[in-house]
């Protein structure tokens, strides 16, 4: 059987070497050679000053803005992590669901919920000039839909946070601010800098709302975006190949000096400190979390929920369901965003699998082990829109693949990263003493597998396999850059907001709503599936 | 034909050598108890022989067969870890037939083996329990029945009793014994726990920084320690540093300090020679004058501390060091308390001498 | 007046009783231990005191203040954790002056209070390396340290011995006990290991599935029993299940499997009892001499445990006794089959009243 297979060293060596084969040839090395083959078409940028201050401008305004946002999603998402953490009841209950819609919801539908709702906002309160599609909105739009995410890290690490360590603090005699902040945070230091680095990554990456909201500002993938809608091949080379360099620069550069950083912890102030403790101090800071929350957060996620109901109204529901007008292409768009979505799911579980146990338990040697955990996260530092332009570069001077199939394998690398390290962990968290058992009660490497580690591990093989297959749905920078025929739902809307392609409002909210209901659907049977394994 | 034989084993992690060029062998069906400090490399040693690890140097042989290069699934040699590796999402009962279907019983044959051995382990009842609800001492003979099931003659238990209380562990060492005898295997034990290994084993292998420091029986490990190190860690020692100044036909004299001399029967150490007067506990008579016995040395109780069994004292010597003494509470007729001056002695015949270890005493028991 | 006061405590989870109306007293200076099996509630009990666990029911009074609704931080004791849990991104310094440092305490006192604390137990290593440089012993002498700098008068220790070696424990337990006594601490100590317990006590309180069984001095304990299970717990014993036939001025005639055993006990009547002998007190000779308490029987077992061979001796009716002496090279030791005499010293012998729930279930030990 397949199980005695196994046992044998090359059959292992070949589905290891074979998995660690797609992640560097597949995976790892397009996107970092796509645009150095198009190298020289970079420098043409120089020659045009005014282009090359705008690109200028907007490398730098992408990493001002993640990093920013990254500041205030931590300020903000730590006390309502903590919420959640440790409270309990129903109202917490409640709050733990509402924190993930903006997480649920495709990133375009919240970039254009974002765009009425502060318009409308701003209409109300006579300012509309400070919320029209500019900078402003931009901030806001990203500290939204990174906000559940740095939540949800935070959380992770509150639950698995070994408690006793503040409880001892408490027993000699701190007060629970006091334990927080001197034994807790710093501990949860590493899940903390990792918090940040995903909202950081997020920032940065995010295409398709930012482009709906920007307006006439430019970051970096808002900026290649245009370059490639005016067919300005330098440019985009240029902007592209920066902001793959510096992404890789910066998140090493923001890990190591995460490790160093060292919270104040030196002084303590006793009687300020045990005031902050006190119920009325907690009950008015978890006000203001609650705020922030409600205001910043799921409004402006919400908000696209009225004219959606509003277009089943007026009749643009009938010409939907009929395929009339842009409804035909739209409907070929969603089938083809939940086929790639199947695809890169099918891809990633098969060819990440092996590697994801490699890095979790064998000892090829310390650092190499290492070397290749970090690398795997390449794909998601990366702003996914730069990655598409060198995926494109790539398998183009490959005598054009079909581009389906560089859609398929764009999205694949995009959403690699989630699997393989959901089911690293997992694994990791493994005591290898049950498997180690079990090889010596006469199981072989796959009866192993199959009988004891996956069991073990099943929900975290299910939750990375739902990560990747909601992300590639949602994905737009990638799709945007390798899409010339070929249009995915994400895509298809942001033209749709944009006005490039004619529709009326009604047509606009509901094709959103429609994303938005799927998107909703699909991850609500996706959970019932995952409860009854 | 020995049924275990290790040959020039080294393995090494890194810098540091877990297991140095060791050799020994284990008789088929015989019970061995590999005893050592934590971190001496008993753990290794088991995973080395299991096949979850692979020597650097040296052979490892089972059933006279070379099994270097052999998967663990195909060694036939079951190890239990420290924590028991029970697999969480199985009932007992499927723990216990994983080994049997993992080796291609059918089904039905696996099933009924492993409820079988469930019942030989009163456990009959339980069989549908998962793990996390049966408690330490079901859980260690799940463990066991587990291995037993899977037809292996070869035992490898890790600290099997670690996890347990102390009492439990006293009551459950000897069913352990018993156990894997009637059953006629081969069982490696590793432990730490000096009296444990002393009370099941057919022969004792003291290990330390990954190497044998003794191999013996029981009886000859006690009572014929070769280094300061077993005379310590296997039942413990008084340590007395002195100078030979006699040397005679049926004994020697030693010096200690302050001038306060002592008689041995040893005589395999030069005059003027330094070296270490070794006493076990139990040895040393704590009493009230002076009885006119050899050996007797003035000194104060520090402290008297009733063990259930025995007592136990501290007594500080006017030599300037300090003696303990471990006798059973029902010969001692007197109990002295602490500041009593007293009297203590012990007969040549229980006096070991070792040579003066050149980095100290108490560097050389140092367990790391 | 008693430092730390329990009046019926009782902890329920839904409707499982954790601790079940257990009521102590502890006296200032006092050093005592909890001792039970794992799962009887010794630590949920010590948690009560500490304050990270509200009982359901019950006082818990710190030199006569009630403190059911103090926060720990407020209570002022010391308590080991465990799993010790020394800061890991704080160094040894920084660990052991904590308790000061978040009273606001200046840092020069409080680095000299902390280096006399390391001092006291023992722990000469560079004050700037971290926990995890640091051997097992070494940790959990830092965590001593720690809990005593924070000024309290109660230190509770909860298993802090745990992950050590045998030799390890008994020396540290020993330090801890003699810087307690040194300080005018007043100490209390959980753990399952009855020999710590007894070597370093002033009193042990013995529990079982959430109740107080047994309270005492560790000989008073050992020797004198009151409840089977105290006697099984504190190290083996034997127990011989019997009737009483008969009473007289000297003592009561036991039926123990058909041989009269006579005890010089008080006499009640009772019907059904248990008689107990530690392994220690049971004599075996080689040469039939016959006599009252004395049986035939062959040894089962022999086990060689250094300086203590074990016998097991099996009687006519297949019950087995444990015999303990002291092994030294001069006699012999006895062999598997050979036939011996037992006998029962009278004094030694302790009898209890045949327990409700059986025999087995008040002997057992999980």
């Amino acid at each position: 059987m397949l199980d005695r297979l196994s046992s044998k060293r090359e059959i292992r060596l070949l589905v290891y070497g074979s998995s660690l084969a797609f992640f560097f040839l597949l995976v790892l090395l397009p996107p970092l050679t796509g645009v150095l083959l198009r190298l020289e078409q970079a420098t043409e940028i120089f020659s045009n000053a005014e282009l090359a201050a705008r690109a200028q401008s907007a490398i730098v305004w992408s990493f001002a803005i993640a990093t920013l946002v990254s500041m205030l999603d931590l300020g903000a998402a730590l006390p309502m992590a903590w919420l959640i953490a440790r409270r309990r009841g129903a109202w917490r209950d409640s709050l733990d669901t509402l924190v993930d819609i903006p997480f649920i919801i495709p990133t375009v539908a919240l970039g254009f919920s974002s765009l009425l709702f502060w318009g409308q906002a701003g209409g109300m309160l006579g300012s509309r000039s400070v919320f029209q599609p500019g900078l402003t909105l931009v901030l806001l739009l990203h500290f939204a839909f990174s906000y559940p995410v740095v939540v949800r890290v935070l959380v992770g690490e509150f639950q698995t946070y070994q408690r006793t360590y503040e409880v001892v603090a408490r027993t000699l005699g701190a007060s629970p601010f006091t334990a927080v902040r001197t034994v807790t945070l710093p501990i949860l230091k590493p899940g903390l800098v990792a918090a940040f680095l995903l909202a950081f990554a997020r920032s940065l990456s995010e295409t398709g709302a930012t482009v709906m909201v920007a307006g006439a500002f430019e970051n970096g993938p808002v900026f290649i975006k245009n370059a490639k809608d005016a067919g300005f091949q330098g440019p985009l080379v240029f902007v592209s190949t920066v902001l793959i360099l510096s992404s890789v620069l910066v998140f090493a550069l923001i890990s190591i000096v995460g490790r160093r950083f060292k919270l104040p912890l030196r002084r303590v102030w006793p009687s300020l400190e045990t005031r902050l403790s006190s119920p009325s101090s907690v009950a008015s800071r978890d006000a203001v979390t609650l705020i922030v929350f409600l205001l910043f957060v799921v409004a402006p996620s919400l908000f696209i929920v009225l004219p959606g109901v509003q277009a089943i109204f007026d009749g643009t529901l009938g010409m939907a369901l009929n395929r009339t007008g842009p409804w035909s292409q739209y409907w070929n768009s969603i089938a083809l965003s939940y086929t790639i979505g199947l695809a890169a799911t099918l891809l990633n579980v098969l060819a990440g699998l092996p590697l994801a146990l490699l890095i979790a338990r064998v000892r090829v040697g310390g650092s190499i082990t290492a070397a290749i955990d970090a690398l795997v996260n390449v794909p998601i530092i990366i702003p996914s829109i730069a990655l598409g332009v060198s995926l494109s570069f790539f398998w183009g001077s490959f005598g054009s693949l079909p581009e389906f199939w560089v859609l398929i394998l764009s999205h694949t690398t995009i959403t690699y990263t989630y699997f393989v390290r959901a089911v690293a962990a997992a694994v990791q968290g493994m005591p290898t003493e049950l498997e180690d058992a079990a090889r010596t009660l006469g199981a072989r490497p796959l009866t192993v597998f199959r009988r004891i580690t996956a069991p073990i591990i099943k929900y975290s093989l299910l939750a990375g396999a739902i990560m990747v297959f909601t992300r590639a749905i949602d994905e737009t920078g990638a799709a945007v850059a390798v899409s010339r025929e070929l249009k995915t739902a994400p895509v298809l809307l942001v033209d749709w907001v944009r006005g490039t392609v004619a529709v009326t409002a009604s047509e606009r909210a509901l094709g959103i709503g429609f994303l938005v209901i799927t998107s909703f659907a699909t991850l609500l049977v996706l959970r019932l599936i995952a409860r009854r394994v | 034909m020995p049924s275990v034989r290790l040959v020039d084993v080294t393995k090494r992690f890194g810098e540091v050598e877990a297991i140095d060029d060791v050799s020994f062998q284990v008789v088929d069906g015989e019970y061995l108890c590999v005893l050592g400090p934590t971190g001496s490399g008993k753990t290794t040693l088991l995973r080395l022989i299991a096949g979850l690890t692979r020597p650097d140097q040296g052979k490892i042989y089972i059933d006279g067969k070379l099994v270097n290069e052999i998967d663990p699934e195909d060694r036939n040699a079951v190890y239990v870890p420290q924590q028991y590796a029970l697999f969480p999402h199985m009932t007992a009962l499927g723990n216990v037939a994983f080994g049997p279907l993992s080796r291609g019983r059918s089904r039905q044959r696996a099933l009924k083996t492993a409820q079988t051995m469930l019942d030989m382990m009163r456990l009959g009842s339980r069989v549908g329990a998962f793990p996390q609800e049966l408690s330490g001492g079901m859980q260690q003979r799940v463990a066991l029945a587990r291995g037993l099931a899977s037809d292996s003659k070869l035992l490898l238990l890790d600290e099997p009793l670690g996890a347990l209380d102390a009492r439990l562990r006293v009551e459950l060492r000897y069913q352990l014994s018993k156990l894997a005898r009637e059953a006629g295997l081969t069982v490696l034990h590793v432990t730490h726990d000096q009296e444990e290994a002393l009370s099941v084993a057919d022969r004792v292998l003291v290990l330390r920084s990954g190497r044998i420091q003794q191999a013996g029986t029981p009886f000859n490990i006690y009572n014929n320690p070769q280094s300061i190190f077993v005379a310590d860690f296997v039942g413990g020692s008084n340590f007395l540093e002195g100078i030979v100044r006699e040397r005679g036909r049926d004994g020697s004299t030693v010096e200690l300090r302050e001038g306060y001399k002592v008689r041995v029967r040893d005589v395999s150490h030069l005059l003027q020679e330094r070296v270490v007067v070794a006493v076990r506990l139990e040895s040393v008579h704590v009493r009230a004058h002076s009885e006119f016995n050899p050996n007797e040395l003035p000194g104060e109780i520090l402290s008297r501390v009733f063990l259930g069994a025995f007592v136990r004292y501290d007594v500080g010597l006017d030599s300037g060091d300090m003696i303990a003494s471990r006798v059973f509470f029902r010969h001692s007729p007197e109990l002295f308390d602490a500041g009593r001056r007293v009297v203590v002695d012990f007969s040549p015949e229980d006096a070991t001498v070792y040579t003066y270890p050149y980095i100290g005493i108490s560097r050389e028991l140092e367990v790391i | 007046m008693p430092e730390v006061k329990l009046v019926n405590i009782t902890k329920k989870y839904g409707e499982i009783f954790a601790v079940r109306e257990a009521s102590l007293e502890v006296s200032d200076g006092e050093y005592i231990s909890m001792i039970g099996p794992s799962g009887c509630g010794k630590t949920t009990l010590l948690k009560c005191i500490v304050g990270l666990i509200e009982p359901t029911e019950g006082e818990v009074y710190i030199d006569n203040k009630l403190v059911n609704p103090l926060p720990p931080e407020s209570r002022g004791i010391g308590y080991v954790f465990q799993e010790i849990n020394l800061f890991p991104h704080m160094n040894v310094l920084e660990n052991v002056t904590y308790g000061l440092t978040v009273k606001g305490r200046p840092r020069m006192r409080s680095r000299a209070v902390a280096q006399e604390a390391l001092d006291m137990v023992k722990l000469p290593i560079e004050e700037k390396s971290f926990p995890r440089e640091l051997s097992g012993g070494a940790r959990q002498k830092a965590a001593v340290a720690r809990a005593i700098v924070s000024e309290s008068k109660l230190l509770l220790l909860d298993e802090p011995f745990g992950a050590l070696d045998t030799r390890a424990r008994t020396d540290l337990s020993h330090q801890i006990r003699r810087l307690v006594k040194d300080l005018g601490l007043t100490a209390i100590h959980v753990t399952h290991d009855q020999e710590e317990a007894m070597s370093v006590s002033d009193r042990i309180v013995v529990m079982k599935a959430g109740r107080i069984v047994e309270v005492g001095t560790p000989a008073g304990l050992y020797l004198s029993p009151k409840q089977i299970f105290t006697a099984n717990f504190l190290g083996e014993t034997n127990f011989l299940e019997g009737r009483v036939v008969d009473t007289t001025p000297e003592g009561s005639v036991i039926d123990v499997h058909g041989t009269p055993l006579h005890l010089r006990v008080p006499s009640e009547i009772r019907k059904h009892v248990v008689a107990a002998i530690r392994p220690e007190f049971v004599d075996v000779r080689t040469e039939s001499k016959g006599g009252e308490n004395t049986w035939r029987g062959r040894i089962e077992a022999t086990v060689f445990l250094g300086s203590v061979i074990r016998y097991k001796v099996l009687l006519g009716n297949d019950v087995s006794i444990a015999v303990r002496y002291p092994s030294s090279t001069t006699s012999r030791i006895l062999e598997i089959g050979e036939s011996v005499d037992v006998y029962l010293p009278p004094e030694h012998v302790i009898l209890f009243a045949y327990p409700d729930e059986g025999l087995d279930e008040a002997r057992e030990l999980e």
